[in-house]
C-alpha cells in the first residue's frame, strides 16, 4: 500500500505539476521480504488492471475510505476520481477550518490550502476535487423542449430585429389540373407555401373543373386558399399549355383585382421549387420585381445516347440555364438574361407525357414578382408605367411574361443581390402520356395478385406450393365485384388444377391472374 | 392672473413635450441594444482625458523592448495587454511629461514575455525583473520613495498576477510580490478573498486580437441556433494525468454530464469556423481552467453569445463598471450536473434582455484592445477605473523617512538581481 502510494508522489513529482519533495528512501534497492511481498502485490495488481482495463485500486480505496469521503460529494452525486492517497481525505476535512500554517506538514500532499496566509482563507479549495456526475447523465426531453422553445424565440426576435420590418401578405397563384404528377407537384408548393413566416393567400386556379381530388389536396394545407376553376380543359401540346396557363394566371389577376387583395404576388406553379429565401428576398420589393430562375431542363431524358448528345450540347452552349435580370457592375438592370434553348428545339418534348425535355419559354412568369396594387383597378399611388390588366388580355393573344404589363422594361427592380442569387427552380415533369393513376392515389378496389406472398416475390422461380395461389383467387373472388370475368376464369383455373400437373398449372393460374 | 393661466399652460406643455420624450426614448430601448449601467454607475462611456495624468517612467529597454525584440510572439498571446498599455499610453493625451503634476506612475516592464517554445510564458524570472525594475525607479526618481508606490499603478496580466506563478498552490504560496503591496494592479486574475487578487485591483480582459475577431463576423440576422456552445479542453492529460485537479473537475464534470446531450455543443476539437459558430449560439460556456478567467469571456461579449461563467468566486473584467450578473449566467461549480435544467429554466424575457445588453456597441468596444486605441475600448475603462480612485487619500502620502516596505522579505530566489 505503501508503495503504491509512494510510487505516485514520484510519479506525480515527474510531471509538470510535481511539487512534493521525493522520498528517497525509495531508490534504494532494498531486496527485503517485505519489498519483495509489496513488489509482488503490485505486479498482482497491474496484470488485474490490465485484464479489467481500469485502476481498480481507486475503486478499492474509494470503497475502503468511503465513510471518510469529502464533503464535495452530496447525496445525488458521486465523484469519478477517489483518492488513491489514504491520508488525503484526512487534509480535506482539515482545509475546512482555517489552517493558516504556512508550510505544508502533511508530505506529498499536493493539497496547501493550509498554506493560505493572514486574510480570510478562500472557500474555494485549492487541489484536487471530485469530479461530480449526476446519476443519470442523459437529457430530459422536458428541458430539451424547452430549450427548443428557447432557441425559436430567440429566432423570432432575431428576426423581428434584423430581418423584414411590417412583412407583407403573400399571394401565391398556382394553375393546376388534375393529372398523374399533380399530388407530386402540388405537395411539393404546399409544403413550400406552409412554411413561409408571412401570411399567405394561395390562389389555386384549376383547368377544367373544380374536383374533388384538388380540393383535398389543398384541404390538408391549413393556408387561406382560393381555389377556382377555369373552364377549358389542359390541352396535350405543351405550347398551348403554356398559353393556357398564362390565360390562367391573368384570370387569378382578375381575382385580386375583384377580392382587391393586398400583398406581393408570386407565381408559384406546380412543379416548381421555391426557396424560403425567396420569400423574404420578394418583401423588398416595392413594385414590380424579378428574380432569377434556374431552368432545370433535363427532365426526363432518356438513353444513354440522348444524355452523351446532349452534354456535348451544354459544351457548345455554355449558357447559364437561368433566366432574369442581368445587372451592370453598379447594380442596375440592363437587360436579361435567358436560357438558349436553340440547341433542344430539335429534341424537345411536344406534347404532356413526352419522353423528352421540356423547354421553358423566353421568360417564364415564375420569375416575376408584383405588387398586387398594381392590378387594382383605381389605386391611389399607381405608377403610370403599369398597363391596366383587362387591356392587356384583350391585346395580345397568349401574354407570355408579365413583362407586358410593363410599358418600359427598366423599371424592374432586379431581386436576389441583382439576380445573381437564385431562388427558384422551374422544371416540367410530367407522367408518361400512357400513364394511368388511380383516383386521388388511393387503390380501391385493392390490385390484383401479381405474385403470392408467402414465397420470395421473383416471378421466375419456380412454385413451391400449390395451394395459396387458389386460396388467393379465391379472396380475391369475394372482394371483385367488377371482374366477373376473372371470377369465372379462376374457378375454370381451380378444376383445370385437378387434372393436370401442379407447376404447369401454377404459372398458367399466376400468369393469368398477373395479366387481369 | 393672465401671467398664472400662461404658466399653467406652459406647464402642461412642457410636461406634455416630457412625455413624448420619454415615450419616445423608451421605444428606443426596445431596439437592438440596452444601456449598461453597473455598481460605479453609468461610467462605461466615460472619458477619462482631463481627469488624470499618467507619468511614463523612462525604463532602460532591456525592461522591454529588447524583450519583445527577442519574442514577438508576445503581441499576439492573451497576455499582450502589457505590451499595448505601454504603446497605447506613450501617445495618449493623459500622458504628462512633468511627474509633479501626475497623479499615476506607470512602469513599462514586460514581465510576461519569457516564453517557452510552446508559447507559454514562464514566470520564474518575473519577481526578479520587476524588483530590479522598482529598484531603478526609486533610485532614480523619488516618486516611488514618496509614497512607497501607492501612486504607481503596474501591468501584471500573468495567470496569478503578481504572484507570479501558474501553479494555483505555488502561488498562494509566494504570495503578492511584497514590494507591490501597495501598488495599484492592473490584472487579469480576479477572485474573491485570494491572496492574489488585492483590494483595489483593477480586473481587466486578456488580449484577444480585434481584427481577428473582426474578421469572422456573420451576418446579424443569421438565427441562433446552437443551444450551448464550448470547445476547450475538458481533462488536461499532460499536466492532470489524474484527473481533479484541472479546473477543480468542473469542465470534466461538463462533459461527463452533457457529452451526449444534443443540446451540448461541446468538444475539444478546434474548428476554423470556431468565431463564425459562436456567433450562431445562445449561450457559451466561460468554465475555469488552470486559472478562473479565460479569452472566451471577451469572445462571448464580442459575438453576442450570453457567457455561462462556471468559476466559483471570480472577480469578471472591470466589475464596477459592467453589471455583469445581468449580462452573463453564474453557475456554482457544484451546479455543474444541473447545468441544462439552470439554463432552461432561464425566463425567455431574461435571455432576451441579456442579448440586448451584449448588442450594445460600447459593452464590445470595453473588452477590446484595438491598435490604434478607440474611444471607450479597454485603455480608457483603465484608465476610467484608475480616475475612480482619485484623489489619493492621505494614506497614500508617506511622512519623511517613514518606510513600510520590507525590501527583503519573499522567497530568496527573489532577491537575485535580474
Amino acid at each position: 500500500m505503501k508503495l503504491t502510494a509512494l510510487q505516485q508522489q514520484s510519479r506525480r513529482s515527474n510531471s509538470f505539476r510535481g511539487s512534493s519533495p521525493l522520498d528517497s528512501s525509495m531508490d534504494g534497492a532494498i531486496k527485503s521480504p517485505v519489498t519483495i511481498f509489496w513488489l509482488v502485490l503490485h505486479g498482482l495488481c497491474c496484470l488485474i488492471s490490465l485484464v479489467l482495463g481500469f485502476r481498480f485500486s481507486r475503486l478499492v480505496f474509494f470503497l475502503l475510505f468511503s465513510n471518510t469521503s469529502n464533503t464535495m460529494t452530496s447525496n445525488n452525486l458521486y465523484s469519478t476520481s477517489s483518492f488513491g492517497n489514504p491520508s488525503e481525505p484526512l487534509a480535506f476535512q482539515s482545509t475546512l477550518g482555517a489552517v493558516t500554517s504556512t508550510s505544508t506538514s502533511l508530505p506529498a500532499m499536493n493539497l496547501t490550502t493550509a498554506a493560505a496566509s493572514g486574510t480570510s482563507s478562500s472557500r474555494v479549495v485549492v487541489g484536487r476535487h471530485g469530479i461530480l456526475i449526476r446519476p443519470w447523465p442523459h437529457p430530459n426531453p422536458a428541458e430539451v423542449m424547452m430549450a427548443h422553445r428557447l432557441i425559436e424565440r430567440v429566432q423570432r426576435e432575431q428576426r423581428m430585429q434584423y430581418g423584414v420590418k411590417n412583412p407583407r401578405a403573400v399571394i401565391a397563384i398556382t394553375p393546376t389540373y388534375v393529372r398523374t404528377f399533380q399530388t407530386l407537384h402540388l405537395t411539393g408548393v404546399m409544403h413550400s407555401l406552409m412554411n413561409v413566416p408571412y401570411d399567405l393567400v394561395w390562389i389555386v386556379v384549376e383547368a377544367g373543373a373544380v374536383t374533388n381530388e384538388t380540393a383535398s389536396l389543398l384541404a390538408k394545407s391549413g393556408l387561406t386558399t382560393i381555389h377556382v376553376e377555369y373552364g377549358k380543359k389542359m390541352p396535350i401540346l405543351w405550347e398551348d399549355r403554356h398559353k393556357l396557363e398564362a390565360k390562367m394566371r391573368l384570370h387569378a389577376l382578375r381575382l385580386v383585382r375583384e377580392k382587391k387583395l393586398d400583398g406581393i404576388v408570386i407565381f408559384a406553379d406546380d412543379s416548381n421549387m421555391l426557396s424560403m429565401e425567396l420569400f423574404d428576398e420578394i418583401q423588398n420589393v416595392n413594385q414590380f420585381g424579378a428574380v432569377s430562375v434556374g431552368i432545370l431542363a433535363h427532365s426526363g431524358g432518356d438513353g444513354e445516347d440522348e444524355t452523351a448528345v446532349v452534354q456535348k450540347e451544354e459544351e457548345k452552349n455554355s449558357g447559364l440555364p437561368v433566366q432574369g435580370p442581368a445587372c451592370n457592375s453598379s447594380n442596375h438592370l440592363v437587360g436579361w438574361q435567358t436560357f438558349n434553348s436553340a440547341t433542344f428545339m430539335e429534341r424537345s418534348a411536344r406534347y404532356v407525357g413526352d419522353r423528352a425535355i421540356v423547354l421553358p419559354r423566353k421568360m417564364e412568369w415564375a420569375g416575376f414578382v408584383l405588387n398586387s396594387r398594381l392590378v387594382w383597378r383605381d389605386a391611389e399611388d399607381k405608377p403610370d408605367w403599369v398597363r391596366d390588366l383587362d387591356e392587356v388580355a384583350a391585346d395580345e393573344e397568349d401574354v407570355e411574361s408579365p413583362l407586358s404589363f410593363v410599358k418600359d422594361a427598366s423599371v424592374v427592380e432586379p431581386l436576389g443581390s441583382c439576380g445573381r442569387k437564385v431562388m427558384i427552380w422551374w422544371l416540367r415533369v410530367e407522367a408518361r402520356a400512357d400513364s394511368k393513376f388511380p383516383a386521388g392515389w388511393v387503390i380501391n378496389p385493392p390490385l390484383d395478385v401479381t405474385v403470392p406472398a408467402k414465397r420470395t416475390p421473383w416471378p421466375d422461380a419456380p412454385p413451391e406450393l400449390p395451394l395459396p395461389a387458389g386460396e388467393m383467387a379465391v379472396v380475391l373472388q369475394e372482394n371483385a365485384e367488377k371482374h366477373a370475368t376473372k371470377t369465372r376464369s379462376t374457378r375454370k383455373r381451380r378444376s383445370k388444377r385437378k387434372h393436370a400437373t401442379r407447376t404447369i398449372d401454377e404459372r398458367v393460374s399466376t400468369r393469368h391472374a398477373g395479366e387481369n | 392672473m393672465r401671467n398664472w393661466r400662461w404658466g399653467l399652460i406652459g406647464i402642461v406643455f412642457l410636461a406634455f413635450v416630457i412625455r413624448t420624450e420619454a415615450w419616445k426614448f423608451s421605444k428606443a430601448q426596445h431596439e437592438h441594444t440596452e444601456r449598461i449601467s453597473g455598481s460605479a454607475g453609468d461610467v462605461l462611456e466615460d472619458d477619462p482625458v482631463g481627469r488624470l495624468k499618467v507619468f511614463v517612467y523612462e525604463l532602460p529597454s532591456k525592461y522591454n523592448k529588447k524583450i519583445l525584440q527577442k519574442d514577438p510572439r508576445c503581441l499576439t498571446h492573451m497576455f499582450a495587454a502589457e505590451i499595448y498599455m505601454h504603446r497605447f499610453l506613450l501617445s495618449s493625451p493623459v500622458r504628462t511629461l512633468n511627474p509633479e503634476e501626475a497623479d499615476w506612475f506607470y512602469t513599462p516592464v514586460y514581465t510576461t514575455c519569457d516564453l517557452t517554445p510552446n508559447g507559454l510564458p514562464l514566470p520564474f524570472k518575473s519577481p526578479r525583473m520587476m524588483r530590479s525594475a522598482i529598484q531603478l525607479i526609486s533610485s532614480n526618481w523619488p516618486y516611488w520613495n514618496r509614497t512607497e508606490g501607492a501612486d504607481h499603478f503596474f501591468i501584471v496580466p500573468h495567470d496569478f498576477g503578481a504572484c507570479f506563478h501558474y501553479q494555483e498552490e505555488k502561488a498562494i504560496e509566494r504570495g503578492i510580490l511584497p514590494l507591490l503591496q501597495r501598488a495599484t494592479l492592473v490584472q487579469t486574475f480576479g477572485q474573491r478573498n485570494h491572496v492574489c487578487l488585492k483590494d483595489g485591483s483593477i480586473t481587466i480582459p486578456p488580449y484577444a486580437p480585434p481584427q481577428k475577431m473582426q474578421a469572422h463576423l456573420i451576418p446579424p440576422n443569421t438565427p441562433r441556433s446552437i443551444f450551448v456552445y464550448f470547445r476547450g479542453l475538458f481533462y488536461d492529460v499532460g499536466n492532470d494525468p489524474e484527473g481533479g485537479y484541472y479546473a477543480r473537475g468542473a469542465r470534466a464534470s461538463v462533459w461527463e454530464n452533457f457529452k451526449d446531450n444534443p443540446l451540448f455543443d461541446i468538444s475539444t476539437e478546434h474548428p476554423t469556423t470556431y468565431y463564425e459558430d459562436m456567433q450562431r449560439a445562445i449561450f457559451c460556456l466561460c468554465p475555469l481552467g488552470w486559472a478562473p478567467w479565460s479569452p472566451r469571456l471577451v469572445e462571448a461579449v464580442i459575438f453576442g453569445c450570453i457567457p455561462v461563467i462556471i468559476a466559483d468566486d471570480i472577480v469578471l473584467p472591470f466589475a464596477d463598471a459592467i453589471p455583469w450578473e445581468e449580462i452573463g449566467v453564474f453557475v456554482a461549480e457544484k451546479d455543474v450536473p444541473k447545468l441544462d435544467t439552470i439554463l432552461t429554466s432561464i425566463p425567455t424575457e431574461v435571455i432576451l434582455r441579456k442579448q440586448r445588453l451584449l448588442a450594445n456597441p460600447s459593452m464590445k468596444q470595453a473588452m477590446l484592445f484595438p491598435q490604434p486605441a478607440q474611444s471607450r475600448d479597454a485603455f480608457h475603462q483603465i484608465l476610467n477605473g484608475l480616475a475612480r480612485k482619485l484623489p489619493h487619500d492621505r494614506s497614500t502620502f508617506l511622512k519623511p523617512g517613514e518606510k513600510i516596505l520590507n525590501w527583503t522579505a519573499g522567497p530568496v530566489g527573489d532577491l537575485k538581481p535580474w
